[in-house]
């Protein structure tokens, strides 16, 4: 009865079947290390293997204690996780879990939001994010975002890549020239739009957009890049693409993916949290989480028994 | 059986949509009514008409153009069985007969013809002419005598005289108005200086010789235009109408000279077609009721484009704020149900508020700092085109904000996001982003704009529209555009032509043509604002506005 139903037999290469339950309390130790934070975190490095981040990986962004109130309704209870450096994190968890918010967060997209209010703090490089001295522009340009609806501008490729550096006042037109043709091989597009630069973005297919948005990201040269269902509008080939991109990316950059698909999940992050109804149920090493989850609703969750 | 059918009938919604058909048809129907009045009375009117030439019982001769049938209903002529109708003829020749149009019983008519012979004069004053040229005059000596040999002279010497007229207008205008205003200027600053109390001789006296030397030009210059005018009277023309009574006029006051029955179709095409430029081309004769109305189409298209000009930005500005950085709560809510409700003030009010702040206040204020040397006469302080744009772009703003805000709402979120998420400010992602995404809905609004301001005139009455402004508010003299200058408006001249001219009913063409043409205006400015608009929609095809 514990034996997981994949419904996709691609996921199987992947993951093996969860085993016994005994390894369960030590996993939820291990949650526990990650999840106090910079300060164990901080003990731990140097260790290999046994740690559930390995060493050469510092911690990029550290989450404590946090809460999230969207008015009255509270959307993020108590979260707590620590995001290495140069890894694909990736947060799974049914809809209105709270994703999207935690993600939001970290580039303070959620300011806009009128009536929220954040309890807790957001470590990033040991700096809290939310003091008040914090210049956001500035944070967001370290902290780039890429959407679930492909949302380039209408403008022209090249003008879309060129938005962020044009916004830092860089005018001139080699640099330009030449931020616009990195980002654009950073995201793997240049080759197929090079020759049309100044057309329209609208007129590319929909996973172009979608690297082009990340091609976008990449133009103010972020450590971190946030991406929020990139793939869901999009269909195998694209994600494939896109997918390949992460594993590129990350050796520069700390990613964050959020993702509803599992195989997605699995095959491209380092590690994962789960999340449920405002809570991190769970955060570890993919590996673990979806061959040996801690808990049983993660279990529940990978193995697609949840509702 | 039948109930049931009867109520999937109304339930299929077919009722509603006949219903809606039927609408639609109907105002399709009111306004192709009304466009096609316009338009063939309006295109009429350039038509060269035949000349008809009717006898009467009693002997007498009537000649004009032929512009209205009517049936009677009188009693007395009810029983006479081939009077039943009478016909409207426009006979010209005001100065002879009184009144340049008249009834005519069909009873009363004996025969009709259309004698090749006959000229239609078009004169400087007193209406049109129709009847035959008798005798060409040099001073007292016959040139030409009989009616073929005085219509053959008459065409070279309407020509030389249209060319004086051409001279003498250039004098007028260009040379002797510069001369004025140069002379008014020294006037002024001269003034400026005794304001200041820095008028000493030396100042004094340099300005009173400069005003001597243009006096003295000026004075050459009315000299050459006496000569032109004496010109213009050199040739006359003895003209007879039908019914053998005389006039003699100067071959100057004679426009222009047609055989209207003697013209092919060719010919009178060519001179519709030469009537449509006069119109367009041309300024007003005699009270507005001839010639042609370009002070008064330049006029419009000048002050909508002013209008456009003020109350873009005004009222993007404004919808930006309301929508985007006001907080949305109760005040906003009142402050866009009091800017809605603008929209539906009387536009007369606007017009009286214009007069009032604009003309009154401002402009007064305007001169007591700036123009206080030309005080009394008032500079900015009266109506003119700068506050009659302005007073329409106040009356046209709520329309602007509305459509504003509306294209700000249909801007997707995900731009806005995208753009602060490559670390832009709000201001930098309005500015690059949101607003260039609102543009199809920004001139959405000034679309309507255009369209209720082109055709307002109440306001204007209070704020600037004359019936005669002597002078464009566009010209050669420095600084060229003249905001403070008093204009002509389409919609003020068809009420002055039709129903403030003394001669309503030959009025009556001038009204339609102009109405067709400010109806031309209105759709030429639409067009050139949605293409605008069609563009910008192509480059943010994703956009959903
Ligand atoms: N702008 C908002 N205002 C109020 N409540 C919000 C807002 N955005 C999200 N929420 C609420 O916060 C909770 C978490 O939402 P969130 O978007 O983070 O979920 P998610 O995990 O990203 O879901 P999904 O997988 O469907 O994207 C939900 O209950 C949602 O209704
Ligand atoms: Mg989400």
């Amino acid at each position: 009865m514990l034996v997981p139903q994949f419904k996709s037999g691609t996921i199987m290469d992947i993951v093996h079947t969860p085993s016994q339950k005994t390894t369960h309390s030590s996993s939820r130790l291990k949650v526990e290390v990650v999840g106090n934070g910079q300060k164990m975190m901080q003990e731990q490095k140097g260790q290999e293997s046994e740690a559930t981040i390995p060493g050469s990986s510092r911690p990029k962004i550290d989450v404590q204690q946090m809460n999230f109130f969207y008015g009255s309704n509270q959307a993020l209870f108590k979260v707590n996780l620590t995001i290495p450096e140069n890894r694909v994190t990736a947060f799974i968890g049914p809809s209105g879990c709270g994703k999207s918010t935690l993600l939001r967060c970290v580039n303070r997209l959620n300011d806009l939001v009128l009536g929220s209010r954040v309890e807790g703090k957001i470590l990033i490089d040991g700096q809290d994010i939310y003091r008040p001295e914090v210049d956001i522009t500035d944070l967001r340009t370290r902290v780039g975002m890429v959407f679930q609806k492909v949302n380039p501008f209408p403008k022209s490729i090249y003008q879309n890549v060129a938005y962020g550096p044009m916004l830092q006042k860089i005018s001139s037109r080699s640099a330009l020239d030449e931020i616009v043709e990195k980002s654009l091989q950073g995201a793997g597009l240049w080759e197929e739009v090079k020759d049309r630069l100044h057309a329209s973005a609208l007129g590319i297919s929909g996973g172009q957009q979608q690297r082009l948005c990340i091609a976008r990201a990449l133009a103010v040269n972020p450590d971190i890049l946030l991406m929020d269902e990139p793939c869901s509008a999009l269909d195998p080939i694209s994600t494939g693409k896109i997918e390949e991109l992460l594993h590129s990316l990350k050796e520069q950059l700390t990613i964050v993916i959020v993702t509803h698909n599992m195989q997605q999940a699995a095959r491209v992050s380092d590690y994962t949290g789960f999340f449920l109804l405002g809570e991190l149920i769970e955060y570890d090493d993919t590996k673990k989480i979806f061959t040996n989850p801690g808990d049983r609703r993660t279990e529940d969750y990978v193995t697609g028994r949840f509702g | 059986m039948q109930a049931v059918s009867l109520k999937k009938f109304f339930d299929s919604g077919t009722l509603f949509v006949w219903m809606c058909g039927a609408g639609l048809a109907l105002s399709l129907l009111m306004i192709g009514g009304l466009l096609a009045l316009i338009f063939i009375n309006g295109m009429g009117y350039f038509w060269p008409k035949d000349l008809v030439q009717f006898t009467l019982h009693d002997g007498s001769y009537v000649l004009g153009e032929v512009t209205g049938h009517e049936v009677i209903h009188d009693s007395v002529n009810a029983d006479s069985p081939e009077g039943k109708g009478r016909i409207q003829l426009k006979v010209g020749n005001r100065d002879l007969y009184g009144l340049d149009f008249r009834w005519i019983d069909e009873s009363h008519i004996q025969a009709q013809s259309t004698p090749t012979d006959v000229v239609f004069l078009e004169r400087r004053e007193w209406g049109n002419f129709y009847g035959r040229p008798h005798r060409v005059m040099q001073g007292d000596s016959v040139v030409a005598s009989g009616h073929q040999e005085a219509t053959t002279a008459l065409f070279p010497l309407i020509d030389r005289a249209n060319e004086i007229h051409e001279d003498i207008h250039y004098l007028e205008r260009s040379v002797i108005g510069d001369i004025n205003h140069e002379i008014e200027a020294q006037r002024l600053s001269l003034r400026a200086l005794e304001l200041e109390g820095r008028a000493n001789q030396s100042e004094v006296a340099t300005r009173e010789q400069e005003v001597a030397v243009l006096q003295s030009r000026y004075e050459a210059e009315a000299d050459k235009l006496r000569v032109l005018y004496t010109q213009l009277e050199e040739y006359s023309v003895v003209l007879e109408d039908v019914n053998g009574t005389t006039k003699e006029l100067a071959v100057g006051q004679i426009i222009r000279m047609l055989q209207p029955n003697a013209m092919g179709v060719g010919e009178k095409v060519w001179a519709y077609l030469g009537n449509v430029w006069t119109v367009l081309s041309e300024e007003p004769r005699e009270a507005n009721t001839e010639g042609g109305i370009f002070p008064a189409i330049f006029g419009t298209v000048l002050m909508v484009l002013i209008m456009s000009i003020a109350v873009v930005p005004f009222g993007v500005l404004a919808a930006v704020y309301l929508k985007e950085y006001a907080t949305q709560g109760a005040l906003v809510r009142i402050v866009r149900i009091a800017v809605n409700n603008l929209a539906g003030v009387p536009s007369i009010v606007f017009g009286v508020f214009g007069l009032g702040f604009f003309v009154y206040a401002v402009g007064g204020s305007i001169d007591a700092l700036f123009f206080p040397e030309a005080l009394p006469n008032p500079t900015f302080g009266t109506g003119g085109m700068l506050w009659a744009s302005l007073t329409l772009a106040l009356m046209t703003v709520p329309v602007v904000i509305v459509a504003t805000e509306e294209g700000l709402s249909a801007v997707p979120r995900e731009y806005r996001e995208g753009s602060l998420a490559l670390g832009a400010t709000k201001l930098e992602s309005l500015l690059r982003v949101v607003i260039p995404c609102a543009m199809p809905g920004i001139l959405t609004g000034l679309i309507l704009a255009i369209s209720r301001a082109t055709g307002e005139v109440a306001p204007l009455m209070l704020t600037g529209v004359v019936k005669l402004a002597p002078s464009m508010p566009l010209d050669g003299t420095f600084p060229f555009l003249h905001l403070d200058r008093k204009f002509m408006h389409l919609g003020f001249h068809i009420y002055d032509v039709g129903f403030q001219s003394p001669n309503v009913e030959a009025a009556k063409p001038m009204v339609y043509v102009t109405t067709l043409i400010l109806v031309g205006v209105v759709i030429i400015l639409n067009l050139a604002a949605i293409s605008i608009r069609n563009r910008m929609r192509r480059k943010y095809a994703g956009s959903t506005i």
